[in-house]
């Protein structure tokens, strides 16, 4: 039985067939583990055992019956505590939120517990999303599994730290600069972007609304695509999801990718890379190379601009967004004698310094006579970056670079330094300003043991010739990669 | 300096907040140091470049979803939703006295 914690979606789902375990045993196996183990990595929040045994139990009553058994059926699974869940508390990693309980599902948690996964519970993460290390959290830091005097990374730190230390079999995070694939990067996980538009985010509690996506985090690239199988596709609750349709995962990514030209920006090799990390991103695309891929080398000359009309857009869009938190209609209130007062009252309180951080620099953006300069020229320049990424894929199937420039960093070594902090995203914010899809891998470690990740890109809604590169990639033994030379 | 102390204050005053001193003189430095990063955006040429202000699929126009019809559909959620606020008095939210500040 404990091996149960290494499960594959599809070896849970052989031993839920073959009667070795019921999902109500597997549920509590996942659960007597992260009573364990969190107190030490604080990587869940909140946990739902009444709703995931009823789930579990629902679960084994279909295989008593014999009927056909769902996709994710018994899959233990997380979700970051920015995505609604009816009736199990939603936080954002914010004071503001500590008791707000969503009265009803996101549609990508509704479409998980239709495919029969088990929702253990929330995951640990920056205040509404917005960090790099997981440290902007109101309820304290996730620890990395992996190194535990390392930040796991951000904004979906905990669903990262879940999905590593096997506190659950796959997690939900988001990302909107990086939040899911420099997490992964960090805690050594594979972890998918998908395009923007791909996933429904009806639920999801906005941060920035051009950027903000839905994704997986699991062990293995079958695994990752199992998820995205399940939650991807158009809904009808979300104008901005596209209704293209989503392939069958299963099968496109055990296609071979011989012949498939990937992309090689030396802008993403430049000054700031780590260099160990520039080592094993090198041995990553040389062992491609060994798999038949054809390297094409880049030009992506707009990527140093990246970060900042990044931070412009989205703190301008999460100013906007955050304006809903004002003591009236959820969350926290504090008291006051007047309507005004109320407000400042309640957002002092209730926000975070980054979040504060994020919602005076995104005001001032907006403001008269600052939007042209700043929020307008930000969004030029988007355009431009954008224009990168399809000039590239002109010449290239895909694009690999770095994910972070460096491996996971310290608990503290950049909280009194925002800037240092945003640009831990160097490599990430493109992709997502952009809107293709984007997926971390592991490609090794470092000396020390600290995971490094290696990032592929893809033209929108090719999130099947992603996952093929990095299913390529782990078959040939990429994720463990050792030392070249 | 790209703000000083009166811009750091005006934009807590639209922005709804109530900064503390501290935080005044905090935000100041950190707001100037991003501001002035920021400034680098100034080094490109964005003449004639249209501004994305969403993501759009140029090379897939089938993938934009047609707008669903405008069709009232039940939502009968009102009392789930009061029952969250933090002060409600059916069917209305309650709020402290509006008054000119």
């Amino acid at each position: 039985m404990s091996a149960a914690a290494d499960w594959t979606i599809a070896e849970v789902r052989a031993a839920l067939l073959a009667k070795k375990v019921s999902a109500r045993e597997l549920t509590a196996e996942f659960y007597s583990r992260i009573e364990k183990s969190n107190s030490q990595l604080n990587a869940y929040l909140i946990l739902s055992p009444e709703r995931a045994y009823a789930q579990a139990d629902r679960v084994d009553a279909a295989l008593t019956h014999r009927d056909a058994l769902p996709p994710l059926a018994g899959v233990p699974i997380a979700v970051k505590d920015v995505i609604s869940t009816r009736g199990i508390r939603t936080t954002c990693g914010s004071k503001m939120l500590e008791s707000y309980i969503p009265p009803y599902d996101a549609t990508a948690v509704q479409r998980l517990e239709k495919a029969g996964a088990v929702i253990l519970g929330k995951t640990n993460c920056d205040e509404f999303a917005m960090g790099s290390s997981n440290e902007n959290s109101a309820y304290g830091p996730v620890r990395n599994p992996v190194a535990l005097d390392r930040v796991p990374g951000g904004s979906s730190g905990g669903s990262a730290a879940v999905t590593a230390a096997r506190l659950a079999v796959a997690a939900l995070g988001t990302d909107t600069g990086g939040s899911i694939r420099q997490p992964g990067a960090c805690c050594g996980v594979p972890g998918l972007m998908p395009t923007y538009g791909r996933v429904s985010r009806y639920g999801l509690i906005a941060f920035a609304s051009s950027l903000d996506k839905i994704g997986p985090f699991a062990l293995s690239i079958p695994d990752l695509s199992s998820v995205l199988g399940v939650i991807a596709g158009h809904d009808h609750s979300d104008s901005t999801s596209a209704s293209v349709p989503v392939p069958n995962y299963a099968t496109e990514i055990e296609k071979p990718v011989n012949g498939l030209r990937i992309g090689v920006p030396e802008d993403y090799f430049a000054e700031g890379l780590d260099s160990e990390v520039k080592e094993k991103l090198q041995a990553g695309i040389t062992l491609l190379e060994r798999l038949g891929c054809k390297r094409i080398p880049l030009k992506m000359p707009h990527t140093d601009y990246a970060i900042a009309a990044y931070y412009i857009i989205a703190t301008a869009e999460a100013s906007s967004n955050l304006a809903r938190y004002d003591g009236v209609r959820y969350g926290l209130r504090s008291p006051a004698e007047n309507l005004i007062d109320m407000y400042r009252n309640t957002r002092e309180r209730g926000f975070g310094p980054e979040v504060k951080r994020r919602i005076m620099l995104g005001t001032y953006a907006l403001s008269a006579g600052y939007y042209d300069a700043y929020y307008l020229r930000a969004q030029k320049v988007r355009s431009l970056i954008a224009r990168d990424f399809s000039d590239a894929f002109l010449k290239a199937d895909v694009i690999i670079t770095p994910t972070a420039p460096t491996p996971a960093f310290r608990l503290g070594e950049k909280t009194s330094d925002p800037l240092q902090m945003y640009l831990a995203d160097i490599y990430t914010v493109t992709g997502s300003l952009a809107g293709v899809p984007g997926l971390s891998v592991p490609c090794g470690k470092t000396k020390e043991g600290l995971p490094v990740g290696m990032q592929i890109l893809a033209p929108h809604f090719d999130e099947a010739r992603l996952l093929r590169v990095g299913r390529a990639f782990e078959k040939a033994g990429g994720f463990t990669l050792q030392r070249s030379g | 300096m790209k703000i000083n102390r009166e811009d750091v204050l005006r934009v807590a005053e639209l922005a709804h907040l109530e900064l503390s001193p501290e935080e005044v003189g905090m935000y100041l430095g950190q707001l100037d140091e991003i501001l002035t990063y920021v400034d680098k955006l100034r080094e490109l040429d964005v003449t004639n470049v249209e501004p994305m202000a969403q993501v759009l699929f140029p090379q897939a126009s089938s993938a934009h979803p047609e707008l669903r019809e405008d069709v009232p559909r039940a939502c009968d959620i009102a009392d789930a939703v009061l029952s969250r606020a933090p002060d409600a008095e059916k069917p209305f939210f309650r709020v402290p006295r509006v008054i000119e500040r």
